[in-house]
């Protein structure tokens, strides 16, 4: 049987997904194994849902992955977690960012951002709450929230740690290397954790 | 990080399917490539530009420049290429039916980017029936390495059957990253130009015989293709067998590896003998394509044969594995444990600091509108704003202006001008500019001129100073343009100096007389902030009037009756908050902000 892992990253535009998602298939593809990833650019600069499908194992053929079968979903924001839930496999899990964007038409005032705790609580959502923005904080560099993430699914994923180092070195320019192996190192301890 | 692609010449790369065009066009010796940015196809051109120095590769004004641009390297016997998004086509459509009447001296590959689903375009439009009605060869990747590999094999059918081939590619295909493996690229020499009247100038006398040409290369590519290996037939169970293209292949794998596929390569002509041969092979027909019925269409017309397809599998929309296997296998789908949960939308929104965000915002004040148009300022329709009313196409915001004066006289258009990008005005808004200079129409177009073409990711563009590969370009004068195309008045506005856009909206709306406003203001992908300046809040003065609200910035939220800006999203450079807030509660430190 041709055991194939699936992955959902999902959250708001601009906050790291593709980059997030690409270490994820270069960690992948350095373990061996065929990748395909799917995503939908575009809009993705405006601050709208960005998602990005991960796909991995001995044979790949759809790039997207179907409901009911995510084994993983990272959300980078947690009412994008709770949007792709459908999606989660049973005993699948869903990592999220401890964090709320409001989307513009709550701003607006023609929304209301719902209680995505609350809401996940009642209907049995398998869902970690990661505090990356602390972890990034702590860091002194906000921009490593995707990488502290990863470090959070990463004992989650059948990728040795040495895989997932050697992609961030891949993808990480050289003056910011330090400060996201600190993150994905930190993000794995609280990963492990749970 | 570090080598070029073009330093690299064996081995594996982890490609999206736009990357894997670019890369096959380079291992495939092309030597020009040009187009248009619009998404899905915005990476094939912006990658050449990048990684592959050898091929000279521009930006076009708009995609029949381009194709006409491609013909004539194609004439003097370069390897060609040009990418466009599907409604990209249209616009190159007069030159593509003719280009494929004369044929290919140089190798001609002309990327199709379908967007089924439309993930990011204004129709669901099948190109394939496009390819079908010019005559050309169609070729359907499912796969990054497919991709790769059929811009090769693209154009060895062009130049052995002297024909353009449109490579038909779609959104999942385009966006979608997999492994392909990747080998160095083949010189071949560009032939040069010779004089060749009876081939190249289709009056009727040649245009006969031309056509007569084509019809016999289609018949002959048909047999061709029953034997190219970009068809092929994968034997399975008998009782169903699958006849599918692109993406839709993966589906197809995915939800049933068991069943017998006829996987299509080339979409047009079809391969009828291989048609044939698997029709008598299997029980069952179901044809698994995604938006028109193309292959089910042209497949039963042929051979009269009762099978599935569109009754099963929809229309509209993208496919997807799920779709796929609830066609072909019903009901044995993952039943997923969550339904879906009634959640707000998070649709894309004008940037912070977005240059629009003035004119939109000052528009609505006035209780004005805008007929729109193409890019980023189309979201000029969404709350708060409610601006833009009209859309149609790449320059369709003057036309329509122009029609709607036309209808009914001024009283028509007294509270609305044209709204179109700099990009976009010089793509195919000139033309509707001369008919209203023309035509004594009395409308305003506001061109928004934001430094580049900023909707696909922010490309160059004729205005920008740079071209496709970053170096120095003569910058197109819009001022001097727009007055040499007959318009008097022409007035250029920071659209973030609220109180002289407001002004210059008035006095352009109540004058009888053709105008132009060029907005000038950099977008925001143009420069990164040195520092970062946020506006502040005095909550003390605020007295929870939401005037700022109003200007749909992402940055500002509503929180126990006062406005909080986010520290993350505030861009510099921007006050326009503080602008409108009329008890000066909101403050921001501009200074040193470059």
């Amino acid at each position: 049987m041709n055991s194939v892992t699936n992955v959902i990253i999902c959250g708001t535009g601009g906050q790291g997904i593709l980059l997030a998602s690409e270490i994820l298939c270069a960690a992948a593809i350095a373990a061996g194994n065929d990748v395909k990833k799917s995503e939908v650019h575009g809009m993705a600069q405006r601050g709208g849902s960005v998602s990005s499908h991960v796909r991995f194992g001995e044979k790949i053929y759809s790039p997207l992955v179907e409901k009911g079968n995510a084994d993983l979903i990272l959300a980078m924001e947690k009412l994008e977690g709770l949007r792709w839930v459908p999606y989660l496999a049973p005993g699948g899990k869903l990592v999220a960012c401890d964090l709320e964007i409001n989307p513009m038409t709550v701003n607006t005032g023609e929304a209301v951002y719902p209680d995505v705790d609350a809401m996940m609580k009642e209907k049995g959502v398998p869902v970690t709450m990661v505090p990356a923005m602390e972890v990034a904080r702590a860091l002194g560099n906000m921009k490593v929230v995707n990488v502290a993430l990863l470090g959070a699914v990463s004992p989650h994923l059948p990728i040795d740690a040495e895989y997932w180092r050697e992609a961030i070195k891949q993808r990480v320019p050289g003056k910011f290397l330090e400060v996201n192996l600190q993150a994905f190192d930190r993000g794995r301890e609280l990963g492990s954790d749970t | 990080m570090g080598k070029r692609l073009n330093e690299i010449t064996e081995g594996t790369l982890f490609l999206s399917g736009n990357e894997a065009v670019a890369r096959g066009a380079w291992e495939a010796g092309v030597h020009f490539a040009t187009g248009y940015p619009g998404t899905p196809s915005t990476e094939i051109l912006e990658t050449i530009g990048k990684e592959y120095l050898e091929i000279k590769a521009q930006w076009a004004p708009n995609e029949k420049v381009g194709m006409e641009v491609l013909a004539g390297a194609s004439f003097a016997g370069a390897r060609v290429l040009t990418a466009m998004k599907h409604v990209g086509l249209n616009v190159a459509a007069d030159p593509l039916y003719t280009l494929s009447y004369i044929g290919a001296t140089g190798g001609i590959v002309i990327i199709s980017a379908d967007d089924p689903g439309m993930h990011s375009s204004q129709n669901e439009q099948d190109n394939r029936l496009m390819g079908r009605a010019a005559k050309v060869v169609i070729l359907e990747p499912s796969d990054s390495q497919e991709a790769k590999d059929m811009v090769g094999e693209a154009l060895r059918i062009s130049e052995e059957f002297d024909t353009p081939v449109l490579l038909r590619m779609t959104t999942r295909i385009c966006h979608s990253k997999s492994l392909v493996k990747v080998g160095p690229r083949i010189e071949v020499p560009v032939k040069g130009y010779k004089t060749d009247i009876k081939k190249r100038i289709p009056i009727p006398a040649h245009a006969r015989d031309m056509h007569s040409k084509v019809e016999k290369r289609l018949l002959v590519l048909a047999e061709w293709g029953a034997a190219s290996p970009l068809n092929r037939i994968e034997k399975g169970d008998p009782s169903l067998g699958v006849i599918t293209g692109g993406v839709s292949y993966q589906y197809v794998k995915e939800a049933c590896p068991e069943a017998s596929v006829l996987k299509i390569g080339m979409s047009n002509p079809l391969p009828w003998n291989l048609v044939e041969k698997f029709l008598g092979m299997v029980d069952r027909v179901v044809f698994v394509e995604e938006n028109d019925p193309y292959l089910e269409e042209t497949v039963k017309a042929r051979f009269l044969i009762e099978a599935d397809g569109k009754n099963v599998i929809p229309l509209e929309g993208e496919l997807n594995p799920e779709i796929v296997r609830e066609a072909l296998k019903p009901g044995t789908g993952m039943q997923s444990t969550w339904r879906g949960f009634d959640l707000p939308g998070r649709p894309p929104a004008l940037c912070p600091g977005c240059p629009h965000r003035g004119a939109f915002y000052s528009l609505s004040r006035l209780g004005a509108g805008a007929t729109g148009d193409i890019g980023c300022y189309t979201l000029g329709l969404m709350p708060p704003y409610n601006a833009l009313e009209t859309t149609v196409c790449m320059g369709a915001s003057i036309g329509v202006l122009s029609g709607i004066e036309n209808a009914e006289g001024r009283k028509g258009i007294k509270r609305l001008v044209a709204a179109i990008g700099e990009s976009t005005f010089v793509h195919s808004g000139i033309t509707g500019l001369i008919d209203m200079v023309y035509n004594g129409n009395t409308g305003t177009v506001m061109i928004m001129d934001n430094g580049l073409t900023a909707m696909t990711g922010g490309q160059e563009n004729p205005t920008t100073g740079r071209n496709l590969r970053g170096e120095k370009a003569p910058v197109l004068d819009l001022e001097e343009l727009v007055k040499a195309c007959g318009v008097r008045i022409v007035r250029v506005v920071d659209p973030h100096d609220l109180d002289e856009m407001r002004k210059v909206f008035e006095e352009e709306l109540a004058r009888e007389e053709l105008s132009v406003i060029i907005t000038r203001r950099p977008c925001v992908m143009k420069y990164r902030p040195v520092r970062r300046t946020v506006a502040v809040v005095d909550t003390e003065k605020c007295v929870g009037c939401r005037q700022c609200m109003k200007l749909g910035c992402p940055a500002i939220s509503w929180d126990n009756g006062h406005p909080v800006i986010s520290e993350f999203l505030c861009w510099p450079r921007c006050n326009l908050c503080v602008q409108v807030c009329p008890v000066d509660a909101i403050s921001k430190d501009m200074e040193g902000d470059e």
